[in-house]
């Protein structure tokens, strides 16, 4: 691992860039399903849903989430390791939290009559859960990684802790949050 | 973790302990190499099997168009029930035609050529010992093997491989009852399709960032060879446009398994009867599908046109000529390529109106491709140019580009579209334009860099045929197509013979046919050259065969993991300092002369 910590101030860790092109691509994935979202609304059929009220208790857990993903990045730079750890395992939890409340209003969804699949469903609701489910699995993956970092963090030697695979996740982390609002908004305005 | 760490700081710093000895076993050698050069041999490899593969498909179903009345008795031996009675059922023309397209647009033609010459050519041209993430790299072609496997297992299903063309628009791909190729077949290809567009974004994530982060010292950008210009938009263009197709690929998955209405409507299918979706539009799909499918052509064809640009120079033993001005045309059509997919869409209805800006767009492409073609042709001329295989199969590209690319400009036309739209004109511009073309970027490409990837030299009487026959061949099966799109003959059917109108075209498409059969042979002569020369070819002396400028040439004749020993060279001038100040030519590691002149 000591060959990776160099300082080069001038460039960008490559796999840091690496984070942000992939984030780039996600965000087409995104915007691919937003655009056809548009679409498919203004061809007709389309069902007005009111979103489920637990979205908005998710937001603020995703959004306390990113704070204390932003803490942990800050303590493992100052050295507070122990501190660090706490930090990611609750950034972890929060994750966790946030994927089985949107879980909770798929379950809201239904019990109010609106299938989200079959035959049943209308592209309006079916947008909702496949998006939603969508960015879903992305936390899910964040979660999966913050477990790994965490992990990992076990393993670094005193004085020569990595840096990258954090800030990697972070910047992940980060936009898995700023996704969801953009999400979260998109169906404010646009339903 | 703690190997691939050790290699990517190596790749990373320009610092002098980049030689290191290995201890490879097989496996980590020729199987999981994380080894670009390695990787690219794989892709390669992996890539000419498909070609092969999907090149025999054509000559299948060019049997059934050229000979519809007649039987082949082995063709029952070869597909069985599909083959019955020495013909081939039309299920199986169908599925042999979609097969042929998905193979030879994704798997041969972007996994093979992007997988092949980003993987090779990037770290070597920009002076990197690898890329940014070896193991990523390494990911990225056991996708595409997985995605292959897939895709192969797909031909041997009870009811056959996906059968409703490339494009696997719905409803034939996303209704289980539509054809027998939709059940099972269909379930294969979308997975195969899906690991596809995972190996494809591993990749050019690793392109972009090994471009942009680890080029060696002195290596600015507009030192850079056109070749890895081409890979980095085509990467560019990769990574912004697959997600789109995979959201669209989510989209079919939950309307074929779990009954969702994205694409499917109340449409009334024989002997099941209306369906219980509502509300679906199929066209919706095709925005997504070519979303990606327009950048798609500029992902198979920009690699090419950044091989062949360097080929031309190279023996041209002139600079390319235009060097900026071929940057500013690859970035005008690697826009242009996402703005444009809906002229794949003039007969769905869509607005005059908006159909009519999509004319304007396409016909804007024109112009960058226009400049890159002069400046092909003006590199060419009163140049003192060395007739190689590799410099053939450029100036054949440039024929075919131009030659296809005229094509568009009718095709782009939404009212000239009207009548030409699913008609073997269709099929003669883009197998001309794109087809044929990157393939030939691809053989120069290989014949240029054979001697680098091998250290061997392939059979030049070899490549001389191999060439000819394939250009003549090229254009006499395309060019005939032409009047038979205008004559209104429409793609993808099984038998003409039975239409008056079309009839008159009886003898040509058996001479089509019999002109596939042959070039399909040579190609064969090529296979023969490529693996022969690999075990016996000629043995390379000279570490830099072709004179050229670029870095590649400055690492030993058969560079190990780590592409240099010692340090990795500085670069001190463009790539195109050919016959410059009356010298043959100025490697870009030496350094500028004081009264050298300006180029």
């Amino acid at each position: 691992m000591s060959t990776l910590v160099r300082n080069e101030p001038q460039r960008i860790h490559p796999h840091r860039f690496i984070m942000w092109i992939a984030i780039g691509s996600i965000v087409m994935m995104f915007a691919g399903m937003t655009s056809a979202y548009i679409v498919k609304k203004n061809q007709g059929n389309w069902l007005a849903i009111e979103l489920p009220v637990v979205f908005w208790y998710s937001t603020a857990v995703i959004l306390v989430s990113s704070v204390t993903m932003y803490l942990a990045n800050t303590a493992l730079k100052a050295g507070k390791t122990s501190f660090y750890k706490t930090l990611i395992t609750i950034t972890a939890i929060l994750g966790v939290v946030f994927i089985s409340m949107q879980w909770e209003g798929f379950k809201d969804l239904e019990t109010r009559g609106i299938a989200l699949i079959g035959p049943q469903s209308n592209s309006a609701s079916s947008f909702l859960f496949v998006i939603t489910g969508l960015h879903m699995l992305h936390v899910l993956g964040g979660v999966i990684a913050l477990i790994v970092t965490f992990f990992r963090s076990f393993w670094g030697q005193e004085g020569q802790t990595n840096l990258v695979p954090t800030q990697i996740v972070a910047t992940y982390w980060h936009f898995v949050d700023v996704l969801w609002i953009y999400l979260f908004i998109f169906y404010q305005l646009i339903a | 973790m703690s190997h691939e760490a050790v290699l990517h700081g190596d790749a990373h710093g320009h610092d002098d302990h980049g030689h290191h000895e290995h201890h490879d076993t097989f496996l980590t050698k020729y199987v999981f190499s994380q080894d670009h050069k390695m990787i690219a041999k794989q892709f390669l490899i992996t890539g000419m099997v498909w070609a092969v593969l999907g090149g025999l498909m054509s000559v299948l179903f060019r049997l059934q168009l050229g000979y519809p009345d007649s039987t082949f008795p082995f063709l029952e031996d070869l597909l069985g029930k599909w083959g019955k009675g020495g013909r081939i059922t039309p299920e199986a023309y169908y599925a042999l035609v979609t097969t042929h397209g998905t193979v030879l647009v994704f798997f041969v033609l972007t996994a093979g050529l992007s997988g092949t010459f980003a993987n090779f050519l990037i770290p070597l041209q920009v002076g990197a010992r690898d890329m940014a993430s070896p193991f990523m790299n390494m990911l990225s072609y056991w996708f595409f093997f997985a995605a292959s496997i897939v895709m192969l297992s797909s031909m041997f299903v009870e009811t056959g491989p996906f059968s409703g063309g490339w494009t696997a628009y719905p409803p034939l791909s996303a209704l289980g009852d539509a054809s027998p190729g939709s059940k099972t077949g269909m379930d294969l290809w979308i997975i195969s399709m899906a690991l596809f567009v995972v190996s494809s974004l591993l990749g050019g994530l690793n392109y972009i960032a090994t471009i942009l982060n680890m080029r060696t010292k002195g290596m600015s950008m507009t030192r850079l060879p056109l070749t890895i210009w081409a890979l980095f938009f085509t990467a560019v263009l990769g990574v912004l446009s697959f997600p789109v197709l995979f959201s669209g690929f989510i989209l079919l998955i939950f309307d074929r398994n779990f009954g969702t209405s994205f694409y499917l409507s109340d449409i009334f299918v024989n002997g099941v009867g209306a369906l219980p979706n509502e509300g679906g539009s199929a066209i919706l799909y095709q925005h997504l599908f070519w979303f990606l499918g327009h950048p798609e052509v500029y992902i198979i064809l920009l690699p090419a046109m950044g091989m062949v640009s360097e080929i031309l120079s190279i023996n041209s033993r002139k600079p390319i000529f235009g060097y900026m001005a071929m940057i500013g045309s690859l970035f005008a059509i690697a826009i242009l390529a996402f703005l444009v997919w809906a002229h794949h869409m003039f007969v769905t209805g869509l607005n005059p109106f908006l159909g009519s800006v999509f004319v304007l767009l396409t016909l804007l492409i024109a112009v960058p491709s226009a400049i890159k073609v002069f400046n092909w042709l003006t590199t060419l001329w009163r140049g003192n140019i060395r007739f190689t295989p590799a410099m053939l199969f450029a100036i054949g590209f440039v024929s075919l580009f131009i030659s296809g690319g005229l094509t568009g400009i009718w095709l782009g036309n939404s009212a000239l579209d009207i009548h030409l739209h699913d008609t073997y004109f269709v099929i003669a511009h883009f197998h001309i334009v794109m087809g044929v073309a990157s393939m030939f970027g691809m053989f120069a490409g290989i014949y240029h860099w054979f001697p680098k990837m091998y250290g061997k030299q392939l059979n030049n009487t070899l490549g001389y045929i191999h060439f000819w026959v394939t250009i003549a061949g090229a254009y006499l099966i395309f060019w005939p197509m032409h009047y038979e799109g205008l004559a209104g003959m429409p793609r993808r059917y099984y038998d003409f013979s039975i239409w008056e109108s079309f009839k008159q075209f009886g003898e040509l498409n058996k001479f089509i046919s019999l002109v596939s059969m042959i070039v399909f042979m040579v190609q064969l002569l090529f296979l023969f050259n490529f693996f022969y020369s690999i075990f016996k070819g000629r043995k390379l002396t000279n570490q830099n065969p072709w004179d050229a400028t670029t870095l590649e040439w400055t690492a030993p004749i058969n560079p190990g993991h780590g592409n240099w020993v010692g340090e990795i060279p500085e670069v001190h001038r463009w790539p195109y300092d050919y016959g410059k100040d009356g010298v043959d030519f100025i490697a870009q590691t030496t350094p500028v002369g004081a009264d050298e002149s300006q180029h």
